[in-house]
């Protein structure tokens, strides 16, 4: 056992942990700024799966990584875009639109692909992103090779996380974003223009849903699956109500989410336990849900979230 | 400000149930039509296919009928949850709980052969129901949010399947994972010659009277109904809120369970991989065309029925990716949610007067 447990947890397991977290951070704090301002986005699986195509395919035929970073964050603030008019203009059901939002971005981008790329036998990869060492941080020991021996989006997931942080409560944006999150008609009254607001925060959302997209396929991985989100983007939503809608303690919960499936997947290449691999797959979904039932009761949700706002409905 | 505003409606007129969904149809094939133009196939003879190859012989559309069987399950067991503004999105996990119940039930050696269908179809009811009430449970008592937890369960749900496919549930004749077929008596009984129309139809005709007759003229209906409008006035009529949501998934999960049972008696004989190809997800677009009407929820079923059998003969001839019944499924959910807003709301042209 003793045995395991050494070779489980060695430096590379938790490099391995920092990476599995990344596009999470992202997704959930995209879904963070929206659910802050009262819309919950739940098209973040589809914006998940469109960017990562977008992204992926604009590398493929430009080779260039950023310029594919780039598509996948666009296609993010265009399906943000979508979820504005539906939710905010319209003032639709969130829950249906965000589920229609879903299921039109991933049948594009099984649409798009299935055009761009046909059948083929092998399936079409790309150069994806390198490691990239900061100089004097990853010469420290164990925590050099842990968290500064990374991709560049990893880095830029570190820096989002406070940067998040400072504009929720230390802007006036942020005040704002919050307040027509809790008291949209305050807001109102005090000048603030809730639809502008939510729309904001609605494009921001899908741009750092599109940066998740983009980590997926161009970092973790090298290239596009249809299985490439397989659930990330439901779990990020989770991950906010664990988190108690606060950045620093979701960006803790994608850490610690993605500690089990670093586990999950080391567990699954050892030989010591005999279990079919799924078992494994299964294990984060399952503690996914056992999390949410132990914070839920005290949940801090946004007083506005999922309620449309009319100025004529006052 | 000057132009069109929206004005509320106080009582919609009953056209508006037929015309509303065909006008979010049309709208979708408008859009979707950009998407086939970029496949370089012509519009038209791209929608010809799709919707005329499953209605073009009696076979066909006989299997269009076999297709709409699970849809239409999934669309009720959604309305069932959506009027109660249970949000259940797992009828997909739902409905492979009740296949895999129907599965083994129906492999079972120790049985008399002739309780295996309907054991089948209790067996896969109850298997649905007590996956939906993990969510309603956790809601009821924990407040968990449901969203998350009906769609996380499916994820759940699907692993848990391949594991036992992979592993000790395995057909040992089989390279796949797959079960093991089901007895022979326990196959649906088929109910027109050379066809593949099996009992699931039926049942599936009679789910939806029954569930309109729930919903119309029970007081579980009006409980249903009550709590999905009007939360606070309902706790004010003395409505057990608990209570009602937990029935409310039991009927929705054991209906998706339905779904599967189907496949699985009528249809592969055995629980595999792809037994559903997205059915639970189909059946929210299929409830909310059918604008939460139980009976609108059989026409909604047949017509992405057409969709998905039709994509693959369009495919075929014209070289659009299948795929596009996907893209037609997402954005008609779109379309007819923006259409409803006319229900509530009529627009008005704007005039210069002070209230």
């Amino acid at each position: 056992m003793n045995e395991i447990l050494s070779q489980i947890f060695q430096v590379g397991f938790f490099a391995a942990v920092i990476r599995i977290a990344t596009p999470l951070v992202f997704g959930t704090l995209g879904e963070l700024f929206a659910e802050r301002a009262g819309i919950l986005n739940l098209g973040i699986e589809g914006i998940m799966m469109l960017a990562a195509m977008s992204g992926f395919s604009t590398v493929f035929f430009t080779g260039s990584l950023w310029l594919g970073v780039l598509a996948a964050v666009l296609t993010g603030v265009v399906a943000g875009l979508v979820m504005g008019l539906l939710t905010v203009s319209l003032g639709l059901s969130q829950h249906v639109s965000g589920i229609g939002l879903t299921l039109l971005c991933s049948g594009l981008s099984f649409y798009c692909y299935r055009l761009i790329f046909g059948q083929p036998s092998t399936l079409p990869a790309i150069k994806p992103f390198e490691t990239v060492a900061l100089p004097v941080l990853a010469e420290i020991p164990i925590i050099g090779p842990i968290l500064f021996n990374q991709f560049a989006l990893v880095y830029l997931a570190m820096l989002i996380v406070p940067a998040a942080a400072f504009v929720l409560f230390h802007t006036p944006w942020g005040l704002n974003l919050r307040t027509v999150g809790e008291n949209p008609l305050a807001a109102f009254s005090a000048g603030v223009s809730v639809t502008a607001m939510r729309y904001q925060a609605l494009l921001l959302s899908g741009a750092l849903m599109g940066l998740a997209g983009a980590f997926l396929c161009m970092a973790q991985y090298n290239a596009y699956t249809f299985g490439v989100i397989s659930g990330r983007g439901w779990v990020c939503i989770a991950l906010i109500v664990f988190g108690q809608w606060n950045p620093w303690k979701s960006a803790a919960g994608a850490i610690l989410f993605a500690c089990i499936d670093a586990l999950q997947l080391r567990l699954q290449a050892s030989s010591a336990i005999n279990l079919p691999y799924q078992v494994f797959l299964m294990l984060p979904f399952v503690l996914t849900i056992v999390g949410m039932a132990l914070v839920s009761r005290n949940a801090l949700a946004p007083a506005a979230l999922l309620k449309p706002f009319r100025k004529e409905a006052r | 400000m000057n132009g069109v505003r929206l004005e509320l409606r106080t009582q919609t007129p009953w056209w508006l149930n037929l015309v509303l969904p065909l006008a979010a149809i049309g709208l979708t094939l408008v859009l979707c039509s950009g998407l086939i133009v970029l496949a370089g196939a012509n519009v038209f003879t791209a929608y010809t296919k799709l919707f005329l190859s499953s209605l073009s012989t009696p076979f066909n559309l006989v299997e269009t009928v076999v297709k709409a069987t699970p849809l239409v399950f999934t669309g009720l067991a959604v309305t069932v949850a959506f009027r109660a503004k249970f949000w259940n999105i797992g009828a997909e996990g739902q409905l492979l709980a009740g296949a895999m119940a129907a599965a083994f039930i129906g492999a079972c050696e120790a049985l008399p052969a002739w309780s295996l269908v309907p054991l089948m179809v209790l067996g896969g009811a109850l298997a649905g129901s007590i996956w939906a009430l993990i969510p309603a449970v956790l809601k009821a008592r924990y407040k968990v949010d449901d969203v998350v937890t009906t769609l996380l369960l499916n994820f759940v749900l699907y692993y848990g399947m391949m594991a036992l496919l992979d592993g000790p549930w395995k057909d040992p004749l089989s390279g796949y994972p797959d079960s093991p077929d089901i007895r022979a008596a326990a196959e649906f009984p088929i109910l027109l010659r050379a066809t593949r129309l099996h009992l699931g139809a039926l049942l599936a005709a009679a789910a939806a009277a029954a569930v309109w007759l729930m919903m119309r003229h029970t007081t579980l209906g009006f409980e249903i109904s009550a709590v999905g409008e009007n939360l606070k006035a309902s706790r004010y009529a003395g409505i057990n809120i608990g209570a009602v949501i937990l029935l409310t998934a039991t009927t929705s999960g054991a209906l998706a369970g339905l779904a599967g049972v189907g496949e699985v008696g009528g249809i592969h004989f055995q629980v595999m991989a792809g037994l559903s190809p997205g059915y639970g997800y189909t059946g929210i677009v299929i409830a909310m065309l059918a604008r939460l009407n139980p009976i609108g929820v059989v026409p909604a079923a047949i017509f992405f029925a057409v969709v998905i059998t039709g994509a693959e003969a369009m495919s075929r001839a014209t070289g659009v990716p299948v795929f596009l019944a996907d893209v037609i499924q997402g954005m008609s959910l779109i379309t007819m949610l923006a259409a409803l807003m006319l229900t509530q709301y009529r627009i008005r042209a704007n005039r210069t007067e002070h209230e």
